[in-house]
């Protein structure tokens, strides 16, 4: 099977960049399944997690928000922040996802302190999803 | 004489200590700037990237229009100054605020018609003490700050000009030339040189886009920008650090000289006290014949 080169790519460096079979990402209209060959395509990601498999060794990440890039030769990834199954702090992430459920249960707040506790939570609940499905296999 | 000699000796001690200390904080800037240098290096990628795709998006598709692209009426003006949050950086701070304020006052007579984002506590003390218009203020940073750090002041800066808030926004930094050299600039971030992005012509690869070109480019501009403020940030960084170093390398240098000068003017006090008392001994001597 042919593989494509596969790198993500943060604000603060290069966190992955090694050949990869396929990828599975969600992008903004819903999730995309990328083999080598793909079309060039630009896309941005939701806040979800992004599956890839090299041989018979599959890895998630957690990625935050940002978008894909395929080309010919590549494909690019280009994330506010990504972050390994074994590197998430489920604790961390299981505060933040309750601390964002009580600020949205609590309806008085405006509208910008909403929007950001909903964000929040979406990456909370991100993170959790993808540190468990770590854990399972 | 016994007198000036001790107040010597004393005044030594104390240039000692001083250099002691400057010596130190050469060396930790010295190793904070290699490490701030390759944060820097290392988020180049990514913006690298995130213009390309601009870029490529911008040359590939004609007629395309979004508000950050485009040049407006200027009326108002923000500027987004990096300053750092320590002192003894030799002109670090300096330099960047005097650039800062001297624009402002060639552009602007009054103070609604520009606001200010400012990082570092230096920056924010400054223009308190004038009583500029603040915005937003993001302080007592790590000497590595992390993207998320600055997040919420990049995009409440971007989404500013956005809403119409201001028709331009500047950012202001310490370019890092190499350690000894760093140049307090001053560039427009928004509106984007529409050129500047489609000078790229080496990507020919026609994308699809998801949902549309449009809807990736209003995506992607916001980001670039922020990006962009964060980079200036990790350069700024590695300016202070290097700033510092050659500050206190010359402190350095200027305390051993001192010491140097204090040395010799004691030695020769030393030198007339006891001259002064084998005289007064001798003379003793021949007065008693």
């Amino acid at each position: 099977m042919s593989t494509f080169l596969l790198e993500i790519v943060t604000p603060e460096r290069l966190v992955f960049s090694e050949q990869v079979d396929r990828l599975k990402a969600t992008g903004i209209d819903g999730e995309l399944g990328i083999l080598a060959g793909h079309i060039p395509m630009v896309t941005p990601l939701k806040v979800a997690p992004l599956a890839f498999q090299a041989g018979k060794q599959r890895t998630t990440y957690a990625i935050q928000g940002g978008f894909l890039e395929v080309r010919a030769d590549k494909v690019v990834v280009l994330a506010d922040s990504a972050e390994k199954a074994s590197d998430i702090d489920v604790d961390r992430a299981r505060a933040a996802k309750e601390r964002a459920e009580r600020r949205l249960n609590n309806r008085s707040q405006d509208h910008t302190d909403f929007r950001r506790a909903e964000l929040a939570l979406q990456r909370a609940m991100n993170r959790i999803k993808v540190s468990s499905s770590g854990e399972n296999r | 004489m016994a007198k000036g000699m001790r107040e010597i000796k004393r005044q030594i001690k104390s240039v000692q200590n001083t250099r002691q200390i400057t010596k130190a904080m050469e060396m930790v800037a010295a190793s904070k700037l290699r490490k701030a240098q390759e944060k820097a290096q290392a988020a180049r990628p990514y913006s690298d990237k995130l213009r390309e795709v601009v870029a490529s998006i911008a040359s590939g598709t004609k007629g395309i229009h979004h508000p950050m692209l485009d040049t407006r009426p200027v009326k108002r003006v923000a500027y987004l100054v990096v300053t750092s949050d320590r002192g003894l950086a030799g002109g670090y701070n300096a330099n960047v605020l005097r650039h800062v304020s001297a624009e402002i006052r060639k552009r602007h007579t009054s103070a609604d018609q520009y606001e200010l984002f400012v990082i570092g506590r230096k920056g924010r003390d400054y223009f308190r003490r004038r009583s500029m218009p603040i915005t937003e203020v993001v302080a007592e940073l790590s000497d590595f700050p992390t993207y998320a750090d600055i997040k919420t002041l990049a995009q409440a800066a971007v989404q500013g000009y956005e809403e119409g808030r201001y028709d331009e926004l500047h950012l202001c930094y310490n370019q890092f030339v190499n350690p000894l050299t760093q140049i307090p600039t001053l560039t427009r971030l928004l509106p984007m040189d529409a050129l500047e992005t489609a000078d790229q012509g080496s990507v020919k690869a026609s994308y699809e886009y998801e949902p549309s070109a449009e809807d990736v480019l209003a995506v992607l501009l916001p980001r670039y920008a922020q990006t962009l403020i964060y980079n200036a940030l990790l350069e700024g960084k590695a300016s202070e650090q290097g700033a510092r170093m050659t500050a206190m390398g010359s402190a350095t240098k200027n305390a051993s000289q001192l010491i140097g000068d204090l040395k010799l003017v004691y030695n020769r006090a030393r030198q007339a006290a006891i001259t002064q008392e084998i005289t007064e001994i001798v003379a003793g001597a021949s007065a008693q014949n």
